[in-house]
């Protein structure tokens, strides 16, 4: 078996077994990286990997190394990195060198991980293909006429096309889940507040969630016991126990109660999904879980609420890219006006451009009550059409995204994008941690299967992972190194 | 016609904490540019505010402090507009839900007291600066202030002069120091007014278009700017023009105001909730502990003068018009309890007097309450009269030393020797017959003649009292 099929948890017995150190593994993946024609990263920071992985062999020597030391990832690139350029994908940000570390940047520096370099991603999580990157298409590791999804799309190829043992990834609407979903791994979207945001390129605030994506359910328990707790610097964050979330993994699902809602099994679902995703319930039921079909009625509005709530804060977030103090910034301006409009007019890529002006339009003096206003209270009813289900269920599954990985450059209307994330919105609507496992292929394709789990439920949907998993071996195939 | 002059005022007030209202950077004044300017006071990618409770806790105490209905649930939105010294396009406020709704001060103007309504007063970020005059063809950025938390006190359009509007805005001045939540420097910017003014015809209702005037930095430029501004609207409706809805600088040099912007150009500037910052909860506890920490407020502070010391209500007036005079004639106090009206005296006199002709603040007075409690002590147990006070005075206000020192080595100590005056008194007498002639045949006046010959002969040391009995006795 090459090593960087194994998992986390078995490269972390290797390094403390001896079988290879930190550096040789390190120099393993960058070498793969190095070949690979994925695009999965922005930036590749050899020096500095080789650098951490020294420094971790150092401890794992000494005996003082934690559980995760010396482990390779891929760091998202929109997390910010200390003296390491951090683009959010974008012309906008290529010159910008991070002056401090995101929170999550830290925790995962304190735990003396490696950071293999910056994955590629749409343009400040703005995406669902890996399109919208200043930096080029991703590719799909299985596929690479395929795209990888989107906006971890390149977290997502990394960790398929086994460039890294894991990776960071953020999700807004489905960015986590729905590439992990196409490029056939496991990602986990945690309620609202459990991973710090600060320092986390802001998209749209009240939605962005920052999150593991590894081949395993165990892996993402071990990367999400780093990731997550209280942040004192984000106001958002919860201040509540992390607890260890590898403790439940092995707990017995029998009796488990399954809420498939009917409205995740409509039109517009790709028939060989449908199938692939009713074996996995299948699966589950066979495991001793109970089924029953439940309704989120308001789960029709999700798109078009994410698409004023998301634009809306996004207008505003983005206002500070205005080259002015950094980023980019346009030549000779003649007056301050034209420093505005030219620095962001060729700065932002065309879909970061539409939704700033989507959110702008729709805060607008007049407009405010009838987008801005009535989309937050759907988001409640969308909320409270789940707080209902979980009255009657343990955990909500269905599909992650409508079809298999598409062709790039196939989807050229914004809308038919958008419908890409029709199961996964409302999860971050209502601030619910959501999960994608691999669950079987079409066509030689990956299909995900998407687990939602009440607030906190993080625990449990690892549990529930991890016994699919298990039984299942979907989450083990690879593409092979014809990447 | 007859018109009248409709007034309201948005004050800015800068809330006296350590550290700025989302950050951890400093907020003290004066600091090289963009010394003070932290990750996110620079608005980098990816930072994010966290609420100062300081600053809530401030807000607070003004609210409590005129009666105001304090909202214990409110909310930060952000009021989203580019500027070179805005660094994250947006400015954190509060629109909806601010802090303090409506709450009330009175004002005293010529003997009458006016209630004025105060609609609201919300927390927000100050902006930094833009120097524009120091590169060519640059503006240069300065974001120490970025961040600095203001209380925006948002008044009723309660006031009908440019005299109301400043007695206002000096009330509100005199609170906030009171309270200590704002250090009230007006030169620094600590306290700032905007002015909305408008005229209508006496004894119309509704009111006129408005005008807002910006960039006023003291009271007098208060007052003439407004009164510049009535001027220009009437000339205006009264040769049949429009007064039109715009944003005015004062310019107090020229001794003029000139458009900014006109309605037209206003920013629609696109408020919604912050999504970075939960809303604002308050417990009944927070409000119960911050109302009992709240200091002596200054109507309670007069009428308490009037009360305990018998003050007249002018005096007392005075006296708590500004928060370090009323410390400073507590101060006189201690030591002179029972000499209330000498101290109040002093206070408004002599040393009013004298900080006055040098410009200085009393809080930076060269005599300290201290110093001058003892020299009040010396007058009051006839070691010096009240005239030879005035130059111990003037010699401690240049240093010489402490009221005794100066009355030692100056030989001002009175004479209060019956023997000692009573030979002076004597010698004057015999030297001057026909004055004594005068005195005897009524002429009153003639007395302070020899009180001045007396005083001469003594270098004004002499016991007045003493001495105007002893003249009396023995010309009588």
């Amino acid at each position: 078996m090459d090593v960087h099929n194994k998992t986390i948890a078995q490269l972390s017995q290797g390094l403390k077994a001896g079988d290879f150190s930190s550096a040789e593994l390190t120099k393993h993946y960058l070498d793969r990286i190095n070949t690979s024609e994925l695009n999965a990263f922005i930036t590749v920071t050899d020096e500095l990997a080789m650098e951490q992985a020294r420094a971790a062999d150092d401890k794992i020597i000494k005996g003082n190394a934690g559980i995760l030391t010396g482990i390779p990832y891929a760091h998202k690139d929109i997390f910010c990195t200390n003296g390491v350029k951090t683009s959010a994908g974008s012309k906008m940000l290529d010159n910008f060198i991070s002056p401090y570390d995101a929170t999550v940047s830290h925790k995962l520096n304190q735990a003396d991980l490696v950071m293999l370099g910056k994955a590629n991603m749409d343009e400040f999580a703005m995406g669902s293909s890996n399109e919208n990157s200043y930096y080029g298409d991703v590719k799909n590791p299985w596929n690479v006429s395929k795209i990888p999804g989107g906006s971890s799309g390149g977290s997502a190829a990394a960790v398929a096309g086994r460039l890294a043992p894991f990776a960071t990834g953020t999700d807004t609407g489905g960015s986590i889940r729905q590439p992990a979903s196409l490029c056939g791994i496991t990602g986990l979207k945690p309620t609202y507040g459990r991973v710090s945001r600060y320092g986390m390129i802001a998209y749209a605030s009240s939605l962005d969630q920052a999150g593991p994506m590894t081949q395993t359910a165990e892996d993402a328990a071990l990367v999400l016991n780093v990731m997550a707790g209280f942040d004192e610097k984000d106001s958002t964050s919860a201040n509540r126990d992390v607890e260890d979330y590898t403790e439940n993994l092995n707990d017995s699902i029998k009796g488990l109660t399954i809420g498939l809602p009917k409205e995740f099994f409509s039109e517009g679902l790709d028939d060989e999904v449908a199938n692939q995703v009713m074996a996995a319930v299948k699966e589950f039921e066979s495991m001793g879980a109970i089924v029953k079909e439940i309704s989120l009625p308001n789960s029709a509005y999700a798109i078009p609420t994410y698409y004023i709530v998301a634009p809306c804060e996004c207008s505003s977030n983005l206002s500070r890219l205005d080259g002015v103090r950094y980023g980019y910034r346009c030549d000779d301006p003649k007056n301050l006006d034209d420093l505005y409009l030219r620095s962001r007019s060729e700065g932002f890529g065309e879909e970061v451009k539409r939704r700033i002006m989507i959110g702008a339009y729709a805060l607008s003096a007049g407009y405010y009550d009838a987008y801005y206003l009535k989309a937050q209270k759907v988001r409640h009813l969308i909320s409270d059409d789940f707080k209902k289900a979980f009255k009657q269920v343990d955990v909500i599954m269905g599909p992650v995204s409508p079809t298999t990985a598409f062709d790039l450059g196939s989807v050229k209307d914004p809308v038919s994008m958008y419908l890409a994330d029709i199961y996964t919105l409302s999860a971050n609507l209502a601030g619910l941690p959501g999960m994608s496992i691999p669950a079987g292929f079409s066509q030689n394709l990956p299909v995900g299967l998407q687990l939602i789990g009440d607030y906190w439920s993080e625990s449990k949907l690892l549990n529930i992972a991890h016994q699919f998993q298990q039984q299942t071996d979907w989450h083990t195939q690879t593409p092979g190194d014809k990447s | 016609m007859e018109w009248e002059t409709v007034i309201g005022l948005e004050i800015h007030a800068q809330l006296s904490t350590k550290s700025k209202i989302f950050s951890a950077a400093a907020t003290q004044y004066g600091a090289e540019p963009n010394t003070q300017a932290c990750a996110v006071d620079l608005g980098l990618p990816g930072v994010l505010p966290v609420l100062n409770v300081e600053a809530v806790n401030k807000a607070i105490k003004f609210g409590l402090a005129i009666n105001a209905h304090i909202n214990q649930r409110n909310v930060f939105d952000r009021k989203n507009y580019f500027y070179p010294d805005l660094p994250k396009g947006y400015q954190i406020s509060q629109l909806d839900w601010p802090i303090v709704g409506e709450g009330e001060i009175d004002i005293t103007l010529g003997g009458d007291t006016k209630t004025i309504g105060i609609t609201r007063a919300h927390l927000e970020e100050d902006a930094g600066k833009s120097i524009h005059d120091l590169y060519n063809d640059y503006t240069a950025v300065d974001l120490n202030r970025a961040g600095t938390p203001l209380l925006e006190i948002v008044s009723d359009p309660d006031m009908r002069s440019a005299k109301e509007a400043v007695a206002y805005a000096k009330k509100i001045h005199t609170l906030v120091q009171y309270i200590g939540i704002c250090d009230g420097n007006m030169q620094e910017g600590s306290f700032r007014c905007d002015a909305n003014v408008s005229i209508r015809p006496m004894g119309q209702e509704k009111l006129g278009t408005r005008a807002e005037l910006k960039n006023i930095n003291s009271f007098k430029f208060l007052e003439r700017a407004i009164n510049l501004e009535v001027e220009r609207q009437q000339d205006i409706l009264e040769e049949g023009g429009e007064v039109a809805q715009e944003t005015r600088l004062y310019d107090a040099v020229k001794h003029e105001t000139r458009s900014m912007r006109s309605k037209e150009e206003a920013n629609d500037y696109r408020y919604f909730p912050d999504p970075d910052l939960l809303p604002v909860e308050i417990s009944d506890e927070l409000l119960d502990k911050i109302r009992a920490e709240l200091p002596e407020l200054p109507m309670e502070k007069k009428a308490r003068f009037i009360a305990e010391f018998g003050l007249s209500e002018y005096d007392a007036d005075v006296l708590t018009s500004q928060k370090y005079l009323a410390d400073y004639f507590e101060t006189l106090l201690q030591v002179n309890q029972s000499q209330a009206k000498l101290c109040a005296n002093w206070v408004m006199g002599e040393l009013s007097a004298s900080l006055n002709k040098n410009q200085i603040e009393i809080q930076d007075s060269p005599v300290s309450a201290q110093q001058l409690s003892l020299l009040i002590t010396r007058i009051s147990d006839n070691t010096v009269s009240g005239k030879i006070a005035k130059d111990v005075f003037k010699a401690m206000w240049d240093g010489e030393g402490s009221a005794d020192d100066i009355i030692k080595s100056k030989g001002l100590k009175q004479m209060t020797d019956t023997g000692e005056i009573e030979a002076i008194v004597d010698e004057i007498i015999a030297n001057n017959a026909p004055q004594v002639e005068q005195f005897k045949s009524g002429n009153e006046k003639i007395l302070g003649f020899f009180v001045g010959q007396a005083m001469q002969a003594t270098q004004g040391k002499a016991n007045p009292k003493l001495l105007n009995e002893m003249l009396r006795s023995k010309l009588g």
